[in-house]
């Protein structure tokens, strides 16, 4: 390919996804909402817009209208710093994430990807990794002991499940034997992950619910006890990009999960990505489904859990898979 | 082309890490130093060390340095005045001895002898052609095996050691 049809093709993709990302991060509000309440068995949002389709859109126009508030003692530079430190590390990681086989438009063909680095689930979680950063500083920026609690345990929550959700795709990497996105998608195109790492795929589902903080892993914010944990402090936008990170994030571990265990784009009949977007909101809603249903944890239960019960499992799924591997 | 790229990240690399060391808040000495991780790790992005590259951001920047930010946010270390203005002699000159010591091997490294760019078996054609990832697992798990699981023994040591005095206390 040319190299500026490159650079158009590349800035089209980014342009897509990054709209696309948007458009569900705000709607993703409305799902949980909706979905939540016939849980409950009330309605939910119906307002704004037939069944209440237009409320994202009223969210975003009250947020950014409303009186952004920077605490006297906080400090401003980091204050100020932080939910954008959250947001950029939620966003870019789908930059390696495949949603579609290639296509032929114009006489060229394209990759229905951002870009196929050879280290894809590697860059994956190391800009997973950073996006502590922004709730840690946040919680000590604001100078407010519940926000720097809350903040403190959800650093020490998503270090520790980390590790078990970075041991729960080795075996993935085992049978793939490449870490590029693409090339772990072309490897199941005879059988889905899922069947030959039950017990990976089920790892990795708890450690992405920790990874987000959401329910039952929702310690950083547990209301009941740290008012709101981490973003106590926050108002207006600033409030609003903590609030579209947690669901960026939750989108790209549904989608790393579809990559991973679930055949990525893979399927019949339909076109690639419709079995994407079909299979992304499948993970999504059993999120939803486990915050409906689950209480939360307590703190020491939640460490105990991760590294007495998950990250031991995940090291003895590496040892079988292994084993297997070598005896194939 | 390659000077575009290089020339930014090591200004980045030194920037941000004079400012490790000038900066009077803790907290934004450590976020100075995860930006000089950053800037390795684009240096590395060159190098063709994918890698390396990445595994310096999960490591340092995603878990070393999440970790120090703990403990600065615990213990809640106070300000301190620049080191310039700390009126110590002793220090100032044995860092300056130092730093003398570091310039002069630099330039004995840089100037010929030691290090005059000898081609071992592992070009990055070759890499490029096997994989960088691969490179590494293969060659740690045959060549440098014995220095690998050492190395994972001495951490373990480690790890004991330290829950081993965290719980006499």
């Amino acid at each position: 390919m040319p190299e500026p049809a490159f650079f158009v093709v590349m800035l089209a993709k980014i342009a897509v996804v990054f709209g696309l990302m948007l458009l569900s991060v705000a709607y993703l509000t409305w799902l949980e909402r909706k979905i939540i309440s016939d849980f409950q068995v009330r309605l939910g949002p119906m307002r704004v817009g037939p069944h209440g389709l237009l409320q994202p859109i009223a969210d975003g126009i009250k947020l950014m209208f409303k009186e952004d508030i920077i605490p006297q003692a906080a400090d401003r530079t980091i204050y100020v710093l932080a939910p954008t430190l959250a947001l950029i590390p939620a966003f870019i990681s789908f930059a390696v994430i495949p949603f579609g086989d290639r296509v032929r438009l114009f006489g060229q063909s394209i990759d229905m990807v951002i870009s196929d680095v050879n280290i894809g689930l590697l860059y994956l979680f190391g800009v997973a990794s950073l996006g502590v950063y922004g709730i840690v500083l946040g919680g000590w920026a604001s100078n407010n002991k519940y926000a720097l609690l809350g903040g403190l345990r959800s650093a020490a929550q998503m270090i520790s499940y980390e590790l078990s959700m970075g041991l729960s795709v080795v075996g993935v990497l085992m049978l793939s034997e490449s870490l590029s996105l693409v090339r772990i998608v072309g490897a199941q195109s005879q059988t889905w992950f899922i069947l030959l790492q039950p017990i990976g795929f089920l790892i990795f589902l708890i450690c992405a619910i920790a990874e987000t903080n959401r329910a039952p892993f929702d310690l950083p914010e547990a209301e009941t006890e740290l008012v709101a944990g981490f973003h106590v402090e926050y108002s207006s936008m600033k409030f609003a990009m903590y609030f579209m990170a947690e669901y960026a994030n939750m989108i790209t571990v549904a989608a790393l999960a579809t990559t991973l265990f679930l055949g990525g784009w893979r399927g019949p009949f339909l076109p690639p990505v419709v079995w994407f977007l079909a299979k992304l909101y499948l993970v999504i809603f059993l999120f939803i489904w486990i915050r409906a249903t689950l209480p939360r944890f307590r703190y020491d239960q939640l460490m105990r859990f991760g590294w007495k019960v998950l990250l031991p499992l995940a090291l003895a799924n590496i040892v079988i898979t292994a084993a297997f591997v070598a005896l194939r | 082309m390659e000077w575009l790229l290089f020339v930014p990240l090591a200004m980045l690399a030194l920037a941000t890490a004079a400012l490790v060391i000038l900066l009077r808040n803790p907290i934004y000495c450590a976020l100075a130093l995860v930006g000089t991780f950053f800037a390795l790790s684009g240096l590395y992005l060159l190098l063709q060390a994918e890698f390396v590259a990445v595994v310096q951001v999960i490591i340092y920047a995603g878990a070393i340095m999440v970790l120090f930010l703990f403990v600065i946010m615990l213990l809640d270390v106070g300000h301190e005045p620049p080191p310039w203005l700390r009126q110590d002699r002793p220090r100032l000159l044995l860092g300056l001895g130092l730093v003398a010591l570091l310039v002069l091997e630099l330039a004995v490294a840089f100037g010929s002898w030691i290090a005059p760019g000898i081609r071992g078996p592992y070009t990055s054609d070759y890499v490029n052609a096997v994989g960088n990832t691969q490179l590494i697992g293969r060659l740690l798990f045959t060549e440098f095996l014995i220095p690998f699981e050492i190395t994972s023994i001495i951490l373990l040591i480690a790890i004991v050691g330290a829950m081993v005095l965290a719980r006499r206390q």
